[in-house]
């Protein structure tokens, strides 16, 4: 098992290990065993299970935990450059890599 | 093979009925200017912890927080010291500590001619209470019905609600069902689930007060514009503060919450608790509601916490002065790269090692081991970080045992 899918309604799994594009075995809750990963995902990261139209919500848990920015095709990355908090508004400023906010002047 | 939750070791009784698993002598320092005297007096002495606070002028919410660390089950006895000009009063700390039957005193830098005269008196006086309370204080058998444990989370990934916080969640209601007492806090974190957190109220009154709270931390994180999400968290794969609140919301398992507690109360019977430590409205409007890890395991410890769990992800390197800290991770790799200050490795429950059930077990067999004296990581490194916060809460509307 190198994802886990933790409630039968999510439409993302979370990674247990680094990955690279090809077959990735899911386990946890859901009929879905395998996705074809398209890109490099680290641990604790998510990947789409499938295809997941902009403006519809990214579950989780059984739950909403953001809605996407864009449309996301299955076996892509899940993060915060096609997903966005419903409460955080500084969550579409964050930098995709480091998480750092971009929204704060340092001169 | 019988359960790590039977076993029981020798604790320290206080006047109030609680048991402490140390017995601490703190030094409470009442504004900063006092601060380098007060950890010069606890420098190379044993079972000597040091909080003290910032500012100069009182605040009810830190004395209230102060105050109840001062009479913490861990704790047999209090220094405190001042400079001579601040509001707080060292000698009014000494005398509510008395009263809770521990011995305690204090003094003013000023009236004792400088730095080094204080920190020889103040030597002299730690020795000294530091001797009382190791002769008198009664030692009593003592197991986990008569713990309460607190959990905290910082530095969260995505591993954190998978494996680090359920793993605290089934050793919480394992310790519940056997009469402990449970407390987690950080309603910020919990943002998106009102539903979810209502449901779990143990009655009418308290699920009005867990909607109030929840209600208030949402507006007040709003208001800020300020999330309990970091870049850390987001690096670790967590997307969204919702994300991250399901997961640090898995830490308190599936027992009824008993009652909402502010900051410096402790729980009025056994189960599990949500502490409020969000500010109240205030026209001073206090900031950001929890700034950082170390002031949320001071308010767990407030609550009368003789420990507190710590659950990390991407890894952490903080301790606590009176409340020992038991860190634990999700994430193997974590565990692997900074074994020196982790505890316990629940990234085990991943990689199907082992089940929940015995992760909480295992965990419960270290916090026997931490009870019965022996250090956590984080004490053995002598981490021992502390922060009293200014704010304002409305004073607790349950009664409390302090």
């Amino acid at each position: 098992m190198q994802a886990f899918r933790i409630h039968a309604d999510d439409n993302v799994a979370t990674l247990l290990g680094d990955v690279v594009p090809g077959p990735v075995q899911i386990g946890g809750e859901g009929d879905l065993h395998s996705i074809a990963v398209l890109e490099e995902i680290q641990l604790g990261h998510k990947v789409a299970l499938q295809d997941i139209a902009a403006g519809t919500p990214i579950r989780k848990f059984g739950t909403t935990i953001g809605e996407a920015t864009r449309a996301i095709r299955a076996g892509e990355w899940v993060h915060l450059h096609n997903c966005k908090s419903r409460y955080d508004a500084r969550s579409e400023t964050l930098d995709l890599h480091s998480g750092a906010t971009t929204d704060m002047s340092y001169e | 093979m019988s359960s790590a939750f039977e076993k029981s070791w020798t604790g320290y009784l206080r006047a109030d009925g609680r048991k402490g698993i140390r017995n601490l002598v703190l030094v409470i320092y009442t504004v900063e200017c006092a601060q380098h005297v007060a950890h010069a007096i606890a420098r190379d002495e044993e079972n000597v912890q040091v909080i003290g606070f910032p500012g100069c002028y009182d605040n009810q919410y830190a004395i209230r927080l102060v105050m109840a660390l001062a009479r913490h089950p861990n704790v047999g006895a209090v220094l405190s010291v001042g400079l001579g000009c601040e509001y707080v009063q060292p000698a009014r700390i000494a005398e509510v500590v008395r009263a809770s039957g521990r011995p305690a005193e204090g003094f003013f830098i000023q009236e004792l001619g400088g730095t080094r005269a204080a920190i020889a008196h103040g030597k002299e006086i730690v020795r000294r209470l530091g001797a009382e309370i190791d002769a008198t204080v009664p030692r009593v058998p003592m197991g986990f019905a008569d713990l309460t444990i607190g959990c905290e989370c910082g530095g969260s990934d995505g591993t954190s609600g998978l494996a680090g916080n359920p793993t605290v969640g089934r050793f919480y209601d394992k310790l519940v069902d056997r009469g402990g007492r449970a407390i987690f806090e950080e309603i910020v974190e919990m943002i998106g689930l009102r539903d979810v957190l209502s449901t779990r109220a143990a009655d009418a009154t308290t699920r009005a007060d867990v909607e109030a709270a929840y209600d208030k931390a949402e507006a007040y994180c709003r208001a800020v514009r300020q999330f309990s999400v970091s870049p850390g968290n987001f690096a670790g794969g967590l997307t969204t503060i919702e994300e991250k609140s399901m997961g640090a919301f898995a830490k308190s398992g599936s027992r009824p919450i008993q009652g909402v507690i502010k900051v410096g109360q402790a729980p009025a019977h056994a189960g599990l608790w949500l502490m409020d430590s969000v500010p109240d409205p205030h026209f001073m409007s206090f900031g950001y509601t929890n700034p950082n890890d170390t002031e949320g395991i001071m308010d767990l410890a407030s609550g009368g916490s003789q420990i507190v769990l710590f659950v990390t992800g991407r890894g952490s390197v903080i301790g606590s002065p009176i409340a020992p800290l038991v860190k634990i991770t999700g994430n193997s790799h974590t565990f692997a790269h900074m074994q020196e200050d982790m505890d316990f490795d629940a990234g085990r429950v991943l990689s199907g090692e082992m089940s929940l059930d015995a992760a909480a077990e295992s965990l419960a067999d270290l916090v026997f081991r931490v009870a019965a004296g022996a250090p956590s990581k984080p004490e053995a490194l002598g981490h021992h970080e502390y922060f009293v916060m200014y704010k304002y809460q409305d004073p607790p509307r349950r009664a409390c045992r302090l």
